[in-house]
């Protein structure tokens, strides 16, 4: 898992409440057995026409917001199914930070697991950032994970709340298993007590 | 001792290593593995030399992959075909038991665990599928989880969890005729919406769950997941013992006695506190048809589908001028005047023998309207023997339903069974997202009396002026 510690980048405002992971990657991509492939799928429906051509009206097809890396969304980004091809799809098609008032509790622990930062901000804060990425062509926000804080050059200073533990983690790329293994012994004593 | 919630009970007999501030580390009682999203945690453990923790504790099945016809014939899905053989590789491979589609054991994962008394009280059960609030009926504290901790359960027999806050959601009185314990769920869905239960697990209390029959309390916390929150639980009772006694993997002999012993302390105590208290009236609550593209978009039977304008602010209105728009509906026409194409009767949430009773009672001796297709689709292996040796398939197929296979199936869409762009389907099942049963395809969300009653009008009805 790559470590995060702070990244600036430009944002795709998505100002829709409600976005599920059905959105986010329809279920029959979910077949591919192997972890790559999924940043061409993100948002399939809503992006492609059936043919297969982009959908000019959608957020990622206008050139305007190419390159994003910071995903700004509505409350409650991620809700739904448990499919962790959610986050794999939104951090290949290059994204690093999704941003939203809320979001589906199992969304969030899937992204923490692979490095993909959810933030979230007040529903205000968010507004505000969605509305200066309408009006200004290349609008880009600083993440900063140590300093729990995003940033633009426009006076913006929101702070997030984040768990200490999933903090240290990502801030050190460090894989959970690994972790969770240098607590062998006492997963060890509790099935022998519990046996 | 500060009085405690079962929830509470549970988690603090699950803690490995607890530490202020910090997610907790839990042992896991029961692992549940299905088809697909466990590939990519098998090719983890490969990578990195790791092995199973507890092959006893940990159990795969197939089910959201496989086609409900025609299982003899070879796979036509090339993916799909990928998918189950990844399993099967990754099974022999890890020494994992794993129950194929031609496995009597096989099912929706959901069914089967408390069908086999895998699931039991007090346990915490983990699965790689958002929907495994099912098991938290018989007491158990059961959720959902992604790739990477399917992964980390198989190693570790653990998982990182903060701890979530408790809601009781308590409905009393009792139910009218004809509203079944979907229409309870969806009732509460409508009223907390799909954000009410975010960082919580509720427990079911009140009247209405300490009646209801163990297969109605799966229903409910099936669709824990659909208002937010991490799981859902009932408190086990006689029912759930005696639903759980005899059953394969459930206790035997002394083993029971002291079980049941265990089972009865885990109670909420009588002073304990939620942080959230919600509460219903049975008589209320009517039998539920959903209208747009969540499940808290939901109204009764008998009312009209809303317009934007009935609500306030901009954001909303926005989504549900969207979600009309997505269901191919204007807004103000009466659900009922809703014509369907396609009836699904199955799903973790309605598949099991007490909904294909209820769906069959009213489809006995009748036709299905002719512009229909309707799908019957147990849960199980072992809930499709029970239906035929009932006649429950004659029923079906006599009134021109189509009798499947055990699985997923119109679910979601990825395996054969799935809707076309703008078909628009009754569903017992749990999602009415755009496209979770085909791209294009158009979800109404009820019971399976409702689904079986739609089936044979061509639109919704009341089944409660059914005679
Ligand atoms: S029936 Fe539907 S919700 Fe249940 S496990 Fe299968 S796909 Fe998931």
């Amino acid at each position: 898992m790559d470590a995060f510690t702070k990244h600036t980048g430009k944002v795709v405002p998505y100002d829709m409440p409600n976005v599920d992971t059905d959105q986010i990657i329809p279920a029959r991509f979910l077949k591919k057995i192997d972890r790559v492939g999924f940043g061409e799928l993100l948002f399939y429906e809503l992006r492609y026409e059936e043919d297969g051509s982009p959908k000019p009206g959608f957020i990622l097809n206008q050139p305007r917001y190419a390159g994003g890396t910071v995903l700004v969304s509505g409350p409650q980004f991620g809700i739904g199914s448990s499919r962790e091809h959610a986050p794999w799809a939104i951090q290949q098609y290059g994204f690093r930070v999704v941003i939203a008032p809320s979001f589906g509790d199992i969304f969030r622990n899937n992204c923490y697991q692979n490095g993909l930062l959810p933030v979230m901000l007040d529903a205000a804060e968010v507004d505000t950032i969605i509305a200066r990425a309408q009006e200004i062509q290349g609008y880009e926000v600083t993440v900063d994970l140590e300093a729990q804080q995003v940033t633009d050059g426009h006076g913006l200073a929101a702070s997030f709340d984040i768990d200490p533990f999933r903090k240290e983690n990502l801030v050190q790329g460090l894989d959970d298993i690994g972790l969770t293994l240098q607590n062998e012994a006492a997963i060890d004593a509790f099935e022998s007590a519990n046996a | 001792m500060a009085p405690k919630t079962m929830f509470e009970k549970i988690w603090d007999a699950h803690v490995v290593r607890e530490e202020e501030g910090k997610p907790s580390l839990l042992y896991v009682d029961l692992h549940l593995v299905h088809e697909v999203t466990s590939p990519q945690a098998f090719d983890g453990l490969r990578l990195n030399n790791r092995r199973i923790r507890r092959l006893d504790k940990t159990v795969a099945v197939a089910d959201h992959n496989v086609p409900t016809n025609d299982r003899d014939k070879p796979l036509t899905d090339e993916v799909s075909k990928a998918q189950l053989e990844a399993m099967q590789r990754n099974a022999d491979e890890f020494g994992l038991e794993y129950h194929d589609m031609f496995s009597e054991k096989q099912g929706i994962v959901h069914v089967i665990g408390p069908e086999q008394g895998r699931t039991q009280p007090g346990m915490i059960i983990v699965c790689g599928d958002s929907h495994t609030a099912t098991h938290g009926a018989v007491g158990a504290m059961a959720f959902g989880i992604g790739t990477s901790e399917v992964e980390h359960v198989l190693a570790t027999q653990c998982i990182w969890q903060a701890k979530p806050k408790t809601m009781e959601v308590r409905v009393d009185g009792a139910l009218g005729f004809g509203v079944t314990p979907k229409d309870v769920i969806l009732a509460i869905i409508g009223k907390i919406g799909t954000s009410g239960g975010i960082g919580h697990a509720i427990e079911y209390t009140g009247s209405v769950f300490r009646d209801m029959s163990m297969e109605g309390r799966m229903t409910v916390c099936n669709m824990s997941i659909e208002a937010g929150a991490r799981t859902g639980m009932v408190a086990p009772d006689e029912k759930t013992f005696a639903y759980l006694k005899g059953r394969e993997y459930a206790p035997k002999g002394e083993d029971w006695d002291a079980a049941v012993e265990r089972w009865t302390a885990l109670r909420t105590d009588p002073d304990a506190r939620f942080d959230t208290v919600v509460t219903l009236d049975a008589a209320d609550i009517q039998p539920q048809v959903t209208w747009g593209t969540n499940p808290a978009q939901v109204l009764p039977v008998g009312g009209r589908v809303p317009t934007p304008d009935e609500f306030e602010s901009s954001q909303e209105q926005t989504a549900v001028e969207k979600a009309l728009a997505y269901m191919g509906l204007n807004g103000g026409e009466r659900i009922q005047d809703i014509p369907i194409d396609t009836v699904f009767i199955g799903s973790c949430t309605n598949s099991r023998i007490e909904d294909l009773r209820a769906a069959a009672a009213v489809a006995k001796g009748k036709q299905k309207a002719d512009s229909v297709r309707a799908l019957v689709v147990p849960g199980s292996w072992a809930v499709k023997q029970q239906a035929e040796e009932e006649g429950l398939d004659q029923v079906f197929t006599d009134a021109g339903f189509e009798w499947r296979d055990a699985g997923c199936s119109m679910c979601l869409a990825m395996n054969p069974d799935r809707l076309a762009p703008g078909e628009r389907s009754a569903s017992t099942s749990n999602r009415n997202f755009e496209g979770r049963q085909g791209p294009g395809g158009r979800t109404h969300l009820v019971s399976p009396p409702m689904a079986a009653a739609a089936a044979i009008a061509g639109h919704f009805v009341d089944v409660r002026e059914l005679n």
